[in-house]
């Protein structure tokens, strides 16, 4: 009994997924098992491994150029308090702009390409990440700093010995935020701004014939792609090191 | 008597902006781009838009939008996460639909909201709830189960009934992780009703965006809506942190060093 | 001691046994613990750290169940929390997000407005925290909240308290402040108080008798009765006797 329970609920959503479908009058609607000959149809076409590989390409391009660029930063900023505070009000201006606001711009800079979806991929991750690495060195506690300079340590040092790891619980924090927002942005770029990828699969199956079924087979492997990435990042988060900063 | 670092925290950032403004206009002459606009282009790209009274329209458009999507996803999420964090086995039911669900992103139901909606204002709507609607479950569920052992027994040992615990001890515990919910769900709501106006209606502020360029590149007015999106995310984000400093809030924001 | 057998037990503690099964054995962590407490008595729960006292104390307050044994008070088996005892917590347990008044008055939801109104003001003015009625506790010093929660419990009229190493994140100046007004509310109200600590002075200057636990699995290795008349002279020959006596049962020399 136990062991089915959460079964139950999602057998429940399933039939009445296949009853809704039943009982619509446009007939577009597809039920789960057209679903899942949709995605049957498109693994022999091998349209979704290029499709898949073609969104991971980008988001991993995207995030990963974001990671390394804004974390030394929002490190840096947070160190030296008066560059944070010279910087702050521009971050938190650009932050909030849609990421996706930017395709005009990141279309009329890179043109219709990988590119400029990555560059909006970048956007969407390093203003999120510069802030929260800001935000985690001014959480570090005084005791610890206070302790590693006693010790001798020297600034660079001080950095990586002491900050570097009491922030990093608050960071990967901010890390699996970031990584499920590019994963988001990734999607909506692909439906507004190249020829490829899971975004463009949904898009172009509805405007190509009503492909429904497509339409809701690509949505089944965002879903399934995107919880693989965030269960691939929560590891992170069950490192012996890291543990003490998510309490019990 | 300003000090010294009041001084600086004023005119700090004013220098980052100046030189911001500076760099940009001077990218704009050096490059002789006739395409991207300079400062100065962007500014009577606002004043041409507000004059034209469609500014107002576009941002009022794009906010009730928001409004609709993120207060059903407040009301209905907000509700279900207290009860997914209460009851283990409703969780435990539901966490494949919801783990399944979540990471789908909300433009992904565009095909879907407009089938279901048509082009009309619920299926821009839509998209915002079901963007708005998994942070707010998710970190509702996590405030219920976080909640410290020994509020409950307190709550228990006076005598208190399940409902009565939850409203006086459990919501009330789990409250300042909810706040933190809303706040990243208002953000991502921001963001998700950028990307459906620029594909699924024809008016707000994406629409004006993506109708900018296509109707004759006029990138000043692209930029325009950037900024104009870009200050409305941050006063919206400014108004949920006001939040935050409620006095029975406050407790759980506070920071542990001296 | 013959003499006392006349009064009836306030709590009687009946042969309790409790164990936790755990991936390779089981854990014992009580076993047959007797005690018979006395309306108005305050008791000492004396032990290290560790040894499941706090657990005696929990199985007693009903949020735990034991394995074996059981715990009647006023003759009636206890088998859950009850607003008629109330238990004060080891860390504060006071609620973050109320105000001093808002915490006292917490328990009275059962009460018109004007009678809560009363019992706030008189247990806020009990435990000394007249003029703070509106504050938040974070605001409060680690003393203040103590007192606090003890006024939320008091104001429920229980007539058991059962306190759980309640002064043992304080500092020990205000330790000493706590343990005499705690005594000073006890004159005030004749309550029946569990008192658990692993502090061999503070059992001394409370308790009426001080029941000395073993370590795991915790049994009752000694009943000590403190035959000092209040207030204590904690530099009277009898007090260091005692002391003394106590030391050498939990198996301290106190020299060091």
């Amino acid at each position: 009994m136990k062991r089915l329970l959460p079964f139950s609920a999602t057998a429940v959503l399933l039939a009445v997924w296949f009853l809704a479908a039943r009982r619509q009058t446009s007939g577009l609607f597809p039920n789960p098992l057209q679903v899942l000959s949709g995605l049957g149809e498109l693994l022999r076409h091998g349209l979704l491994a290029k499709y898949v590989i073609a969104s991971l390409f980008r988001v991993t391009w995207g995030y990963l150029l974001a990671v390394v660029t804004a974390i030394p930063l929002g490190l840096l900023l947070g160190w030296y308090r008066r560059g944070g505070q010279a910087l702050n009000p521009l971050l938190q201006l650009l932050r909030p702009i849609s990421p996706l606001a930017w395709i005009p711009i990141s279309i009329l800079w890179f043109g219709v390409g990988d590119v400029a979806a990555i560059f909006l991929i970048f956007l969407a991750s390093f203003l999120p990440l510069v802030v929260a690495a800001m935000n985690a060195v001014g959480n570090v506690p005084t005791t610890l700093l206070r302790a590693g300079r006693n010790f001798g340590l020297s600034n660079p040092r001080l950095l990586r010995n002491v900050i570097l790891p009491a922030a990093l619980p608050q960071l990967i924090v901010a890390l699996r935020i970031s990584l499920g927002v590019a994963w988001l942005v990734v999607v909506a770029a692909e439906m507004i701004a190249v020829n490829s990828g899971l975004g463009f699969l949904i898009v172009d199956a509805r405007n190509a014939g009503n492909r429904y079924d497509l339409v809701v087979a690509g949505m089944v492997m965002i879903g399934l792609i995107g919880l693989v990435l965030d269960a691939g990042i929560r590891q992170l988060e069950k490192m012996k090191a890291l543990r003490w900063g998510y309490g019990s | 008597m300003p000090t010294r670092s009041d001084v600086e925290r004023f005119l700090l950032p004013l220098g980052t902006a100046a030189v911001a403004v500076g760099v940009w206009a001077l990218a704009v002459r050096l490059s002789h781009t006739n395409v991207f606009p300079s400062p100065l282009k962007v500014l009577a790209g606002l004043k041409e838009l507000a004059g034209k009274g469609v500014l107002w329209r576009y941002v009022a458009d794009s906010l009730r939008r928001v409004a609709t999507g993120y207060l059903l996803a407040l009301f209905l999420g907000v509700p279900a996460g207290l009860a997914f964090g209460w009851m283990p086995r409703l969780a435990s039911a539901f966490n494949p639909v919801i783990q399944m669900a979540r990471p789908i992103s909300p433009l992904a139901w565009m095909p879907l909201a407009i089938l279901w909606f048509g082009v009309s204002e619920a299926a821009p709507a839509f998209l915002i709830f079901l963007g708005a609607f998994f942070p707010i479950v998710v970190a509702s569920m996590n405030g219920v189960r976080s909640v410290p052992a020994m509020y409950l027994q307190a709550g228990r040992n006076f005598g208190l009934g399940a409902p009565r615990l939850l409203a006086r001890v459990v919501f009330p515990a789990a409250l300042p992780q909810i706040l933190v919910g809303l706040r990243i769900a208002l953000g991502i709501a921001w963001l998700v009703v950028v990307a459906a106006e620029m594909i699924a209606v024809d008016s707000g502020l994406g629409y004006l965006i993506i109708d900018s360029r296509n109707a004759g590149k006029r990138y000043d007015l692209v930029v325009a809506g950037m900024l104009l999106i870009g200050v409305i995310g941050l006063l919206l984000d400014i108004l949920v942190r006001q939040l935050e400093k409620l006095k029975t809030v406050r407790w759980g924001f506070q920071q542990e060093s001296a | 001691m013959g003499v006392r057998v006349v009064t009836p037990a306030k709590v009687s503690i009946r042969d309790l046994s409790m164990r936790f099964p755990t991936d390779r054995s089981t854990i014992e962590v009580l076993s047959s613990v007797s005690l018979e407490v006395k309306d108005g008595e305050l008791v000492c729960i004396l032990g290290p750290s560790g040894c499941g006292k706090s657990t005696l104390l929990n199985v007693v307050g009903g949020f735990l169940k034991a394995t074996t044994g059981e715990v009647l008070i006023d003759g009636q088996a206890v088998t859950g929390p009850d607003p008629r005892r109330i238990f004060v917590f080891q860390e504060r347990g006071v609620f973050p997000w109320l105000t001093v008044e808002g915490n006292v008055g917490f328990g009275l939801f059962r009460l018109g407005a004007a009678e809560r109104a009363e019992r706030i003001a008189h247990y806020v003015k009990l435990v000394g925290l007249s003029g703070f009625e509106s504050a938040y506790p974070q605001e409060l010093s680690g003393g203040m909240k103590q007192r606090l929660e003890v006024a939320r419990a008091l104001a429920v009229n229980p007539d058991v308290l059962f306190l759980d190493e309640p002064f043992g994140a304080l500092d020990s100046i205000t330790r000493l402040v706590m343990r005499s007004e705690l005594l000073r509310i006890r004159r005030a109200e004749k309550k029946t108080i569990l008192f658990v600590t692993h502090d061999i002075d503070e059992s001394v200057q409370l308790a009426d008798r001080v029941v000395v636990m073993s370590t795991r699995p915790a049994t009752i290795r000694r009943i000590v009765e403190i035959d000092i008349p209040h207030p204590r002279d904690l530099s009277s020959p009898r007090y260091i006797a005692l002391r003394d006596i106590l030391f050498e049962e939990i198996g301290l020399a106190h020299k060091i």
